[in-house]
């Protein structure tokens, strides 16, 4: 039977309830808004909402030390802000998965968020964390779930890249 | 003044099984190392200004342990946002005690901003942590154990302690590999 279709983000979710992620941080972009409402109304999944994110890096590395699995949300404007947290699931070898949803490459309307989208991808791969890059919507599901075993099983730090042509760029009309 | 190893180690003397320790960068890691080989404990030997945000996601995560972290004025001063998420997301199970001798003493003790006009009680409280105090002299010790293991948290105490060079106290190893795996087969 043909999988209906669906928002790519019910796909995100249903990979998070299956390898049993129960801790999602973030610092909300437009793109992840759906897969938010979604974990918010889930009573088994504690949603925390940063005021940086390299919080989340620490708040999931220490959730996993008491025995939780988790994910972080973001944008790729909070990349840059994780680099040195990022030497703390690196050294001790804690598995860590985000989410990270591109700006700055497809469509940008916003010159400032160039400069970040640019060094996201180069920013993670100095910091040895694993990227998962998605460009289609149907391959969401499965993206995800790679990067989430990857992370999981081998105890690395992995990032799946939601690419903004798939997001849809943001735009802006003056006035 | 309060010497803050002799502190550590007295809040420690006869520490519960339910206690699970984090420690902030520097000082702080080797104070909570020099109560001794610990198997409950978990020190930050780098990574500033994460030990706040990784001992919340281990209350989060073990609600039915006490979890205390102990950590340096600077260390909390890299990461103030993150009392607003401890606050926000309220965990009745930790205690954040800030060692706060004003200075970052290892690297040459130039002062912090606590050495200046800031006040991280204040700070706490106006980030939405209900329970707090500073304490300045020992005989607030009983005062320090009660609120880790009897009072509703997140709590969060400013000790303010001397500032001086204490001897390092090195956790059993340097690889974090070994010290988390180590800490985590105890949950």
């Amino acid at each position: 039977m043909e999988k209906i279709s669906k928002d790519w983000r019910n796909d995100i979710y249903d990979v998070f309830k299956d390898i049993g992620i129960s801790l999602v941080s973030h610092i909300p972009d437009a793109g992840h808004t759906p897969l938010i409402n979604l974990c918010e109304k889930d009573n088994n999944i504690d949603v925390v909402t940063l005021t940086t994110e390299e919080e989340g890096v620490g708040l999931s590395c220490g959730a996993w030390a008491g025995g939780k699995k988790s994910a972080l949300l973001m944008q790729s404007s909070g990349v840059g802000n994780c680099i040195n947290a990022l030497a703390l699931p690196n050294i001790c070898r804690i598995p860590f998965l985000t989410i990270v949803s591109m700006r700055g490459e497809w469509g940008e309307f916003i010159p400032w968020q160039v400069p970040m989208g640019l060094g996201t991808p180069k920013v993670l791969e100095a910091m040895d964390v694993k990227i998962f890059r998605v460009d289609y919507k149907d391959e969401v599901g499965e993206t995800v779930n790679a990067a989430a075993n990857f992370a999981f099983n081998t105890r690395k730090s992995a990032a799946v890249l939601l690419s903004q042509k798939m997001i849809g760029a943001k735009q802006f009309k003056n006035g | 003044m309060i010497i803050r190893r002799d502190f550590v180690n007295r809040l420690l003397e006869d520490r519960k099984d339910n206690l699970r320790v984090v420690s902030g960068i520097g000082t702080s890691t080797w104070d909570l190392m020099s109560t001794g080989d610990e198997k409950n404990n978990f020190g930050f030997i780098g990574a500033m200004g994460q030990a706040l945000p990784f001992a919340l996601g281990l209350s989060i995560a073990q609600p039915d342990k006490k979890i205390l972290l102990i950590t340096g004025d600077g260390d909390t001063l890299m990461s103030l946002g993150s009392l607003a998420t401890i606050a926000n997301h309220p965990v009745s199970n930790l205690t954040v005690i800030v060692l706060d001798n004003e200075s970052y003493v290892e690297t040459g003790s130039q002062p912090t901003a606590t050495a200046g006009k800031t006040n991280l009680e204040l700070i706490a409280k106006g980030s939405g942590i209900e329970n707090t105090y500073t304490i300045y002299e020992r005989t607030d010790d009983y005062k320090v154990l009660k609120t880790i293991y009897e009072e509703d948290g997140p709590s969060l105490i400013v000790v303010k302690c001397k500032a001086e060079n204490t001897p390092l106290i090195f956790p059993h190893s340097f690889d974090g590999v070994t010290a988390i795996n180590r800490f985590k087969d105890t949950m």
